[in-house]
């Protein structure tokens, strides 16, 4: 599965579909408060190279498979918006559902949340409504793991997303539902979810990232965590796109003082998919918690980035990464621990673990660490085995048929990423998911 | 024709241990009888293999290797950008003083073996060694076959006899591990090469003695760029040691050597370095072994000196249930980067690699381990190991992790694992309260960290290790 050559004629292949054609008749669409901020991430997109073969943040990935040709953008969704409901058993409905980029449904919150002051509305209404928060929070950090470029696209020719915010002190307990979704051949869809919790708040945020149809689509799509000075956020976001489709996904994550920030990103669909996520840890008594489970089948390429940054002195991060791979399934795990010069007392974890069920499968594992103060508890480890021969032995000699009892253990190998989670109800949920892409 | 100029001022005594520091900053005004001048260009490659009187093939080989090296980048865009300081226009690339490889202590001159007295070699230790083959830049100045080996049919002679004298059989070998187009450094290894060992163990033979090489680089921008080819024939074993030491200079030099080893089925080779350049030197070096069927190649890797050294030590895994080890040892103190790791590349069933790598990071300096395990597809039964503790010793040390796992198939099992941590307060303070200074007590602490890979070097190396760790040590903290 070596990559092939890059492809040739830069100028085109830099912009693929989005061309400033395309870009001219996107910008007619969206609201003129959008236009400025748009104008100069197409220029950034415009300007900024394709990666290539040597560009160590894009290492082992397939260059080839990443092409920005045969797409249309703003595509109008030929649909009943309301079929978009999303493959997740929970109670709750979704909030807001978006179609190839647009608003589809609206429920409103209910009575109790609404009155407390909590938001969840479109990123276009946030930008009318509360311009300061949105000025300040969208997409306002960083991008350091490779895809300036793609962020750019994202900014440029994003239609619309959803915007969450929760005020000082408010706790929301039941899980904020948002599903995206694309349908239409060739549709490029760039979904965004913006996270805002004040002081002290707490909220549970679910994102579904899902295919209608079986097209392939392109979906470049970002997120944006903020939690602030002892905010709880815990984040889902499961993505199952289409089995063609091409993924992109920009995390990123703030984490004030004494803030707590877990996310689960679950990995199923797409053809090839990137997902990148950072983590800064900006004041002490910080944590963030990055997990994420990959079921990798077929020829599907999993590639995920990621950076814990320690910003301030006392954070903790805690990584866990966890891909099993079948038949052909190609899997990248880079991640990268940055301890800061002034960051003392950080505790950070970093682990990535591969699950070998096919003798086809390929995994590559970066994991990396940058320390730059000393009194630092820093760890990782990454380890690529099949299930373990002992454990299946047992089951085995317990009556367990072979099949049964390694499915058990691949169940078991997930778990102990599911069991992090604290809504008993999200965790079944997932569990449910999972087992459907196993066919089960 | 010459006399003994200490370059440095430093006569501190260490407390502990009870060395001279300053032993090894000295420095002899030579003169050289072969120059080929600062710079790098067809010609100077033409220079140095009429010099050394090469075959038309090695000529050719040379020129071929220069046409890489110019053509290749440095690669920056993973490694350090320090690298863009070495200016390869102002590098001397070959210096001998035409001197032959002598056969016996007596016929060495007069003032090499002064430096060798300077080096700490005890005359003991001489005889006890099997052979001693010390670089003296760029020629073999000194070399010592010690009977016995020679009576087993062992060949260790330097790099230029050894393509002269056994074509037939160092040629089959010579630049297969490690290819001109191996790297940007390896290409100008093998564009510049001069000096080093070249050794042939026959089938069954297992040298008793250590085979021991000492390099120094004496003059001032002048590049030391030996290559070494060690072949272990079925069912052989060796130990070569090699130490690297240089006095101080105001501008940077360049060492970058190219070490291929082969173990043929059932062969053994244990490659010990420690490293001790002063601090001005970059050190780019290319080491790799090949093994074959249960053939086991283990590299032991120290390194203390150095302004910057960029050195992964790796075993091609080629036939089945062959073996790789690398065990580094790295202290970067202020100035200093030690970009050190290990490539593990299995390429047959049922083989297996281990790497354990330690690094202590003191004031400013900064220790990387960069390390690559590859499993390619459609093998069965490999295991890898990795462990990579780091030490940092002040608050702005720095340390560095950069592995990278590739593993295709069901049928292996892979594990790194790496972890960042400080002297333990406990330990100091309990050390103190025996009457240790600070300094001491860290001195015993760094010490214990590295032990149980130190005890795996020969007596020498660990006692030299342990003297280099106190030197190192001193200062760091108070």
């Amino acid at each position: 599965m070596a990559a092939a050559p890059a492809l040739t004629t830069p100028s085109t292949a830099a912009v693929g579909s989005f061309t400033p054609a395309a870009f001219a008749e996107h910008l007619a669409s969206v609201p003129a408060l959008w236009h400025e901020r748009k104008r100069s991430a197409y220029a950034r997109f415009e300007a900024l190279p394709m990666p290539t073969r040597t560009d160590e943040s894009w290492r082992f990935s397939t260059i080839s498979g990443i092409k920005l040709d045969g797409y249309v953008h703003d595509q109008a969704s030929t649909r009943d918006a309301k079929a978009a409901k999303g493959a997740f058993s929970l109670a709750a409905e979704p909030t807001l559902t978006f179609v190839n980029g647009r608003l589809g449904t609206r429920n409103a919150l209910r009575d109790s949340v609404a009155a407390a002051g909590v938001v969840v509305c479109t990123l276009t209404e946030a930008a009318e409504r509360h311009p300061e928060l949105f000025r300040q929070h969208f997409m306002a950090q960083p991008q350091k793991l490779g895809s300036a470029k793609f962020a750019a696209l994202h900014e440029a020719f994003i239609a619309d997303g959803a915007f969450v915010y929760v005020p000082r002190g408010v706790q929301v307990e039941e899980p904020i539902v948002l599903i995206h979704s694309a349908e239409g051949p060739g549709t490029a869809v760039f979904p965004h979810t913006l996270v805002i919790a004040e002081e002290n708040s707490k909220v549970t945020i679910v994102d579904h990232f899902l295919s209608n149809d079986e097209f392939g689509h392109f979906a470049c799509g970002a997120n944006d965590l903020y939690a602030g000075h002892g905010a709880k956020i815990t984040y889902v976001a499961a993505q199952s796109w289409s089995m063609e489709s091409l993924s992109m996904q920009f995390n990123s994550t703030v984490v004030r003082r004494d803030a707590r920030v877990q996310s689960l990103n679950l990995h199923l669909g797409a053809k090839q998919a990137r997902h990148e996520s950072l983590s800064q840890l900006q004041a002490p008594g910080g944590f963030s918690e990055m997990l994420a489970l990959t079921v990798a089948t077929g020829a599907r390429e999993f590639d995920q980035r990621t950076l814990q940054i320690h910003q301030a002195p006392n954070t903790k991060s805690d990584l866990l990464y966890k891909n099993a791979l079948l038949d052909k399934a190609r899997t990248i795990f880079s991640g990268l621990i940055v301890v800061d010069p002034d960051a003392q007392k950080t505790d950070a974890y970093q682990s990535n673990r591969n699950l070998m069920l096919s003798e086809d499968a390929e995994s590559n594992s970066l994991p990396g660490l940058e320390i730059q103060a000393n009194d630092v508890r820093c760890t990782h480890g990454a380890t690529s085995a099949p299930i373990d021969a002992d454990q299946a032995f047992y089951l085995k000699s317990r009556g367990i048929p072979e099949k049964a009892a390694h499915e058990l253990l691949v169940f078991g190998f997930f778990e102990d990423v599911l069991s992090r989670l604290e809504n008993e109800e999200l965790h079944s949920a997932i569990r449910g998911l999972i087992r459907r892409r196993f066919g089960k | 024709m010459s006399e003994i100029t200490d370059t440095l001022e430093t006569t501190a005594e260490n407390p502990v241990a009870g060395i001279d520091q300053t032993s090894g900053n000295f420095k002899y005004d030579m003169t050289y009888d072969f120059d080929a001048g600062t710079g790098l260009s067809d010609r100077t490659v033409d220079y140095i293999s009429a010099v050394k009187k090469e075959a038309p093939w090695i000529r050719e080989f040379r020129q071929n290797a220069l046409k890489t090296f110019q053509s290749k980048p440095l690669p920056t865009h993973w490694a350090t950008k320090d690298l863009e300081n070495i200016n390869f226009d102002k590098i001397r690339y070959y210096l001998s003083q035409g001197l032959k490889p002598k056969r016996t202590w007596d016929e060495v001159p007069e003032d090499i073996k002064r430096t060798f007295e300077r080096l700490g070699i005890p005359e003991q230790e001489r005889k006890f060694l099997a052979g001693v083959e010390a670089q003296f830049d760029s020629e073999a100045a000194y070399s010592n076959i010690k009977e016995a080996v020679a009576k087993q049919g062992v060949i260790f002679m330097n790099s230029t006899e050894g393509l002269r004298e056994h074509p037939e059989i160092f040629r089959k070998f010579f630049g297969k591990v490690i290819p001109t187009g191996d790297n940007k450094f390896s290409a100008l290894n093998s564009a510049v090469f001069s000096g080093g060992s070249f050794i042939y163990v026959p089938p069954g033979v297992k040298v008793s003695h250590p085979l021991q090489a000492y390099f120094r680089i004496n003059a001032e921008n002048f590049g030391q760029f030996e290559r070494t080819l060690i072949i272990c024939d079925e069912g052989s074993e060796l130990t070569y040691m090699e130490g690297c030491t240089a006095p101080k200079f105001s501008t940077a030099t360049l060492h970058s050597a190219v070490v291929e080893l082969v173990a043929l089925k059932g062969a053994k080779i244990q490659y010990i370095t420690v490293q001790n350049w002063s601090s001005n030197v970059f050190n780019l070096v290319t080491k790799r072994g090949l093994a074959h069927e249960e053939s086991e190649i283990k590299w032991i890797d120290c390194n203390i000196g150095s302004r910057l050294t960029m050195k992964y030590p790796g075993v091609v895994l080629k036939g089945r249930k062959a073996r790789g080890e690398v065990i580094s040892i790295a202290l970067a103190n202020d100035g200093q980067h030690q970009d050190t790791g290990a490539k593990m590349v299995h390429a047959a069933d049922e083989t297996t690699s281990t790497v354990v790598s330690k690094s202590i990071s003191v004031g400013q300096g900064r220790a990387t381990y960069r390390g690559v395990v590859h499993i390619p597809r459609g093998l069965k039964g490999c295991k890898n190991n990795t462990e990579c503790d780091a030490l940092l010793i002040n608050t702005n040390s720095r340390t560095d992790t950069y592995p990278s796992i590739t593993v295709r198939g069901d049928r292996h099992a892979v594990q790194h694992e790496a972890s960042v941590s400080k002297v333990s307060a406990d330990q100091i303070f309990y050390m103190q309260q025996r009457g240790l200074t600070e300094g001491q007590a860290m001195s015993l602490s760094v010490n214990g960290f590295v032990n149980d890979l130190a005890r795996q070097f020969p007596m020498e190396y660990s006692v030299e290790l342990k003297r280099l760790i106190d030197l190192e040590m001193e200062g760091s903290v108070g």
